[in-house]
């Protein structure tokens, strides 16, 4: 019998080793895979590469990480984290920065999980971020080569969840969660809730369990 | 006497079409969504997963797991739909957004928009997906004020500030005056009553051209 439920996001990050790339679902203050990220930053696991559209918004998760060094690199869209100094300390101290367009890191992580190694785009021609990128033109148009950004572990959170590890989210807290799932060599879902195999619409399914190798519940205190 | 960020916001949404797709901004662009005039039917699409987006929540507790691209608790509309980032920036990217409105430093002649990073750059930089809306959207609309903080006009023949997108802004709504950006000219469509069009043109960098249908920018008390 197929089964993709760990009984806690410890096992569930065991696996994780010194210098992983991460991929993060999440998009503002939502969507995030909080436990996962605690349960990380409770494993050890250091010099981690995460990428997320944006530090989290919370004193949750990610914060953690951030807060404690865990983190050697931060690739986003949106790197500002209102009301706090700690990203910039966090780069004063030497963690690296990269910043990406919001539609270009989706596709990036998009292209990973679909065997493809990169894509032209027209986002950000002309601009700082297409520095030292490779320029071609198509009908006229400019566009500049951007890779598959390949990851080995992705951390998703969505509503619910099955043994198959299908998975459907709630409202805005899908965002990036189902990008990132694909992109991941491993992806490992927190779920609000598991239900029994069939009792998700087929119709509805947003990741298909292929996509994923670990569920774990995790129920809101 | 200058227009405010809400008459801003209302004479943007007067020049938005029944049935247009329209993305906004953080900031003053939001302002926007309640501004479309009754009966318009309009659908705002945030690039965090939503197409048509509604009012703001308004009863606690708030869910948390509604919210626009601004991070603000919202509906969504009967009709409206969720779905992820890579279907959001297929939107964005493939040329489906009718309008993208959003914020400015600075504009220039031919369309280049700044928007978003500081002179030699921020040490936290937030980019988000404005470059992608910049120049997936079919037409940007600008909304700021036409001077900065300092007095400099924020029109500019070539922006000094690093760039979001490359010739992409159509439009320019500021607080005294709505301008159109069209073969790299900058042409005066509305105009404030009590400036007169030589007091506008020394305190701007370039040259205006003057539409001939040239009217008065006086939007309701907002």
């Amino acid at each position: 019998m197929i089964n993709k439920i760990l009984p806690s996001a410890a096992d569930a990050v065991y696996g994780v080793h010194d210098g992983a790339v991460i991929l993060c679902g999440g998009f503002a203050s939502c969507g995030f895979a909080d436990e996962l990220l605690e349960a990380l930053h409770a494993h050890g696991a250091r010099n981690l590469t995460l990428v997320a559209n944006n530090p989290e918004v919370s004193e949750r998760g990610m914060v953690l990480l951030l807060r404690d060094q865990r983190i050697s690199k931060l690739v986003c869209s949106y790197s500002r984290l209102e009301g706090t100094a700690l990203i910039e300390d966090l780069v004063e101290d030497g963690m690296e920065l990269e910043i990406i367009p919001q539609g270009t890191l989706a596709e990036r992580v998009r292209c990973a999980g679909a065997g493809i190694p990169g894509f032209y785009t027209r986002t950000g021609v002309g601009t700082p971020l297409a520095l030292g990128k490779e320029h071609r033109d198509f009908d006229g148009d400019t566009f500049i080569f951007e890779p598959a950004l390949r990851a080995d572990f992705a951390f998703v959170r969505a509503r619910r969840g099955d043994r198959w590890g299908n998975l459907v989210y709630d409202k805005s807290a899908r965002n990036f969660n189902p990008v990132m799932a694909i992109g991941g060599a491993r992806t490992i879902a927190q779920v609000d809730e598991i239900v029994g195999l069939g009792e998700l619409d087929p119709e509805a399914i947003i990741t298909q369990g292929i996509f994923v190798q670990h569920v774990v519940e995790t129920r809101e205190p | 006497m200058n227009l405010n960020r809400h008459q801003i916001a209302w004479r943007v949404a007067q020049d938005i079409p029944g049935g247009a797709y329209v993305n906004l901004g953080s900031g003053m662009p939001i302002l926007v969504a309640e501004h479309v005039p009754h009966g318009r039917e309009v659908i705002f699409h945030s690039e965090n997963g939503l197409l048509g987006v509604g009012p703001r929540q308004t009863r606690e507790p708030f869910d948390r797991n509604l919210i626009n691209a601004g991070n603000m608790p919202v509906t969504l509309l009967p009709g409206g739909a969720f779905f992820h980032h890579g279907d959001s920036f297929v939107m964005v990217r493939g040329g489906h957004i009718d309008i993208s409105v959003l914020g400015a430093y600075q504009v220039a002649a031919n369309g280049d928009l700044a928007n978003w990073d500081l002179p030699g750059g921020r040490k936290t930089p937030a980019v988000g997906g404005a470059m992608d809306l910049a120049v997936g959207a079919k037409q940007v609309f600008v909304m700021m004020e036409y001077f900065a903080k300092d007095g400099s006009c924020k029109i500019l023949p070539e922006c000094t500030l690093p760039l979001t997108g490359q010739g992409c802004v159509t439009t320019i709504y500021t607080d005294i005056a709505v301008l159109d950006l069209i073969d790299g000219k900058v042409i005066l469509r509305e105009l404030i009553e009590g400036i007169s069009l030589q007091t506008l043109q020394a305190e701007t960098d370039l040259e205006l051209q003057v539409s001939p249908r040239l009217t008065l920018l006086s939007p309701p008390p907002l």
